[in-house]
């Protein structure tokens, strides 16, 4: 081929190929059922190929359900280890590009029906679909009903506590079973396992990527506190309780210099100090001990937990939340069956998914964590998962004893939570880096912001 | 002579005469055209990749900032999202944040390549060696070297590396991203660490292009180094220096991966918030993909009016 001839073959093949590459972009592929005429459903937050043992037991779930429905076929994707991390969710919401049936957390709800992208669910979210739904706590369904509509399933829960380190309780001459109940008893508890040196800090806390605001909300209900008027109009964090919180952490980072000096932490950060055993207590939930483990190369030994502290007494609350399954708008009702299935079958049957707790514990998986709580105290798959738990449990019952025996009112996020938390942020990063901050000054900087945010939101 | 012929009145010239001529204009396009396929293929090409990739996403953008999605049903609000931009918290400060990068990145980014280049022009020996380690760390995957800083440059403990030199040179060590005063420096030093290897590159082919005779003319008048950096090197690249220095405030202005990886977004205090991580915030953390598109049109139109004024002053100047 002469150089002039190739040179417009290749570039009327380039045009035509971008074209052709554009327009398949543009083309939606997924099919409601294959040649078979099987039903497809996609499905996200399959575990990702690091989380081996995780993986292998979801592949093994979808060959068992596949076989007992042999009328659905589910294609599963990974969409990382942090199934809806904020900016990717956001960006596959937005971009439409989810899944048939799609991971997320309950605070995502209005952003899910805002985006118009889901779908209400309300007609198919029945016991015909899922045995066990009328066992399944009220206010974890709740959290995904909006004006009497169901938007979604869900799948797991949480609420915070204080999570320690139970190896280092024991060096700094603490009692490992007995974790501070008070936010004294923190400070006092911090002191000594700071003392160790060696680069340990006695207590540590979030104050970057919207971290900081989202842990502030949750020691300001442990106050009695709420970020929030009820009417959601106004900010309500500048006040005693408030003052408190960052009291608390500016008493323990600058007058104990029990926090270490490396601050600014986000998720990541914090957790990867708990993997390498250089923080002895942070609020967190009890699947922050799986995570420090299965992605911090922590050791489920060292980490147990207690009931999140209160200022004098046993909290007044504490923050909790949870994730669960949306379906994608424009679904076939096969489909949407299809996937309430699924999601009966992988999250919500004890014995069966993630209640499957003699697969976990022979793939040395932890079982035992007192969460998730999914079904409501005393129904048949509540006993039913609780006797699988304690027959299967390889972690200790009584490090997660104080926790679990010790509930306390469990509060959810605000509405503009993220821009609340983002705002926030800036208050704990000032307690947390500058000695000279003052309290009264950042609420009150904090607030103002707030108030603003709130204001331009109800526009 | 043209012979005017009228149908049906002209002469007859029957079978034995040459076929009509084609329009010798379009004859002359068509073969335009056919000349110039191989060059149309091209373009249609990169027109599309534009088309697709940056036009219609920046007009769609601009669409956006005027509309307001809520439940799947678009409706237009008219300025309504520039105005709660504007209100936002964090928007002067992430304005005043970004302005003050950019300036620090003029004094520091800017000028550090430039003289590196000359220094680099002058070596006799080890030339290429020395041109591989200035390029070195724009090899670095930007992420990898900003958490590099993060974890080993900036730890704010002894243990960090600055700090442990400034310690063992006998000055005061410093908090690195945990103070609102050293934030903007720090990220500064990390960027132009990062990027300078591209820039010396294209400064040190803008220095390699000065004739030797006017470095010469210029010894023989008994001039210095830093006469002949200020009399033949600075004039003699002041095209590609002003080119640099549009480009270098574009891209500085668009600051986002320091703060998110060095401050994790906000940093101390919003110290790190800049306007385009505050794009990414309204975007993809409060939902408000709108409001974004507003804030990042108000950003394009300031980019705009800068690289406008820049041009006119430039053209001025010639």
């Amino acid at each position: 081929m002469s150089v002039p001839h190739f040179r417009r073959v290749a570039a009327i093949a380039l045009a035509a190929g971008l074209g052709l590459g554009l327009a398949a972009c543009s083309t939606k592929g997924d099919d409601e059922t294959d040649a078979a005429g099987k039903t497809i459903i996609t499905v996200d937050c399959q575990p990702v190929g690091a989380q081996k043992n995780l993986l292998q037991a979801w592949n093994d779930d979808v060959k068992a359900f596949e076989a007992a429905n042999p009328d659905i076929k589910i294609k599963s994707v990974s969409v990382g280890t942090q199934c809806a991390n904020p900016p990717d969710f956001t960006a596959r919401l937005n971009g439409g590009s989810m899944t048939d049936v799609f991971y997320g957390y309950m605070t995502d709800v209005q952003q899910v029906i805002d985006s118009g992208q889901a779908m209400d669910i309300t007609a198919y979210a029945n016991k015909d679909n899922i045995p066990t739904w009328d066992d399944v706590l009220a206010d974890a369904k709740n959290t995904f009903t909006k004006d009497g509509k169901v938007w979604g399933i869900p799948t797991k829960n949480y609420s915070m506590g204080l999570v320690y380190n139970k190896t280092l309780f024991a060096k700094a001459g603490l009692d490992p079973k007995s974790p501070p109940k008070t936010w004294a008893e923190v400070r006092e508890a911090a002191k000594k396992i700071a003392a160790l040196g060696d680069g340990v800090a006695g207590f540590g806390e979030y104050s970057s990527g919207n971290t900081g605001g989202w842990h502030f909300t949750a020691e300001l209900f442990s106050q009695g506190g709420t970020p929030v008027t009820a009417d959601g109009k106004k900010a309500d964090f500048n006040n005693d309780m408030g003052k408190k919180v960052l009291q608390n952490l500016k008493d323990m980072r600058y007058t104990d210099n029990s926090m270490g000096s490396r601050q600014l932490l986000g998720w990541g950060d914090l957790l990867t100090l708990a993997g390498a055993g250089k923080v002895g207590m942070f609020v967190g939930a009890p699947d922050a001990t799986t995570a420090i483990v299965t992605q911090f190369q922590g050791k489920y030994e060292d980490w147990a937990m207690g009931p999140m502290p209160g200022q004098d007494g046993p909290a007044k609350g504490t923050l909790g939340g949870g994730e669960g399954y949306f379906f994608k708008a424009g679904l076939s009702e096969d489909q949407i069956k299809a996937g309430l299935k699924w999601l009966a079958f992988e999250k919500l049957t004890p014995g069966k998914g993630q209640f499957d707790y003699a697969r976990a514990k022979s793939l040395n998986e932890q079982v035992g964590l007192p969460q998730p709580q999914l079904f409501t105290p005393g129904s048949a798959s509540q006993k039913a998962e609780f006797d699988l738990r304690k027959a299967n449990g390889n972690i200790a019952p009584e490090d997660f004893a104080a926790f679990e025996n010790n509930p306390v009112a469990i509060k959810f996020e605000p509405a503009n939570a993220q821009g609340i938390y983002a705002i926030l942020d800036g208050a704990m990063s000032a307690i947390l880096t500058n000695p000279n901050a003052s309290v009264d000054e950042e609420l009150k900087k904090a607030e103002e912001k707030v108030n603003q945010l709130l204001a331009q939101a109800a526009k | 002579m043209a012979i005017a012929t009228v149908p049906g009145a002209g002469i007859d010239v029957g079978s034995q005469a040459p076929p009509p001529a084609a329009d010798p204009r379009r004859a002359r396009r068509n073969r335009r055209i056919k000349e110039n396929l191989t060059g149309y293929g091209f373009l249609a090409g990169a027109v599309l990749c534009f088309a697709f990739f940056s036009w219609y996403p920046m007009i769609r953008g601009i669409v956006m900032s005027f509309q307001r999605t809520r439940r799947g049903e678009t409706t237009w609000v008219g300025w309504d999202n520039y105005d709660r931009i504007v209100n936002d918290p964090s928007f002067w400060t992430a304005w005043q944040n970004t302005l003050y990068f950019t300036v620090l990145a003029l004094i520091l980014g800017y000028a550090v390549p430039f003289f590196l280049a000359v220094l680099l022009n002058e070596f006799r020996h080890a030339k290429g060696y020395l041109r591989i380690l200035v390029y070195l760390p724009v090899m670095l995957p930007p992420a990898s070297a900003l958490f590099l800083f993060k974890y080993l440059a900036y730890d704010p403990s002894d243990a960090g590396l600055f700090n442990a030199i400034l310690k063992a040179v006998g000055l005061p060590t410093s908090q690195w991203m945990q103070s609102t005063d050293m934030t903007m420096p720090a990220m500064v030093l990390a960027s132009t660490w990062m990027n300078m290897g591209g820039a010396v590159l294209i400064y040190l082919a803008a220095l390699q292009n000065i004739p030797g005779e006017l470095y010469e003319a210029a010894e023989l008048d008994g001039a210095g180094i830093w006469r002949r950096i200020t009399n033949v090197t600075i004039p003699q690249t002041r095209l590609i220096l002003s080119l640099m220095a549009m480009l270098q405030v574009v891209a500085t202005m668009q600051l986002f991966i320091e703060p998110l990886i060095l401050a994790n977004g906000a940093g101390t205090q919003d110290s790190a918030t800049s306007v385009v991580y505050l794009i990414y915030q309204h975007g993809f953390f409060q939902n408000d993909l709108n409001g974004a598109a507003a804030l990042g049109v108000i950003m394009l139109v300031a980019l705009i009016g800068f690289s406008a004024v820049y041009a006119r002053l430039n053209a001025k100047q010639d």
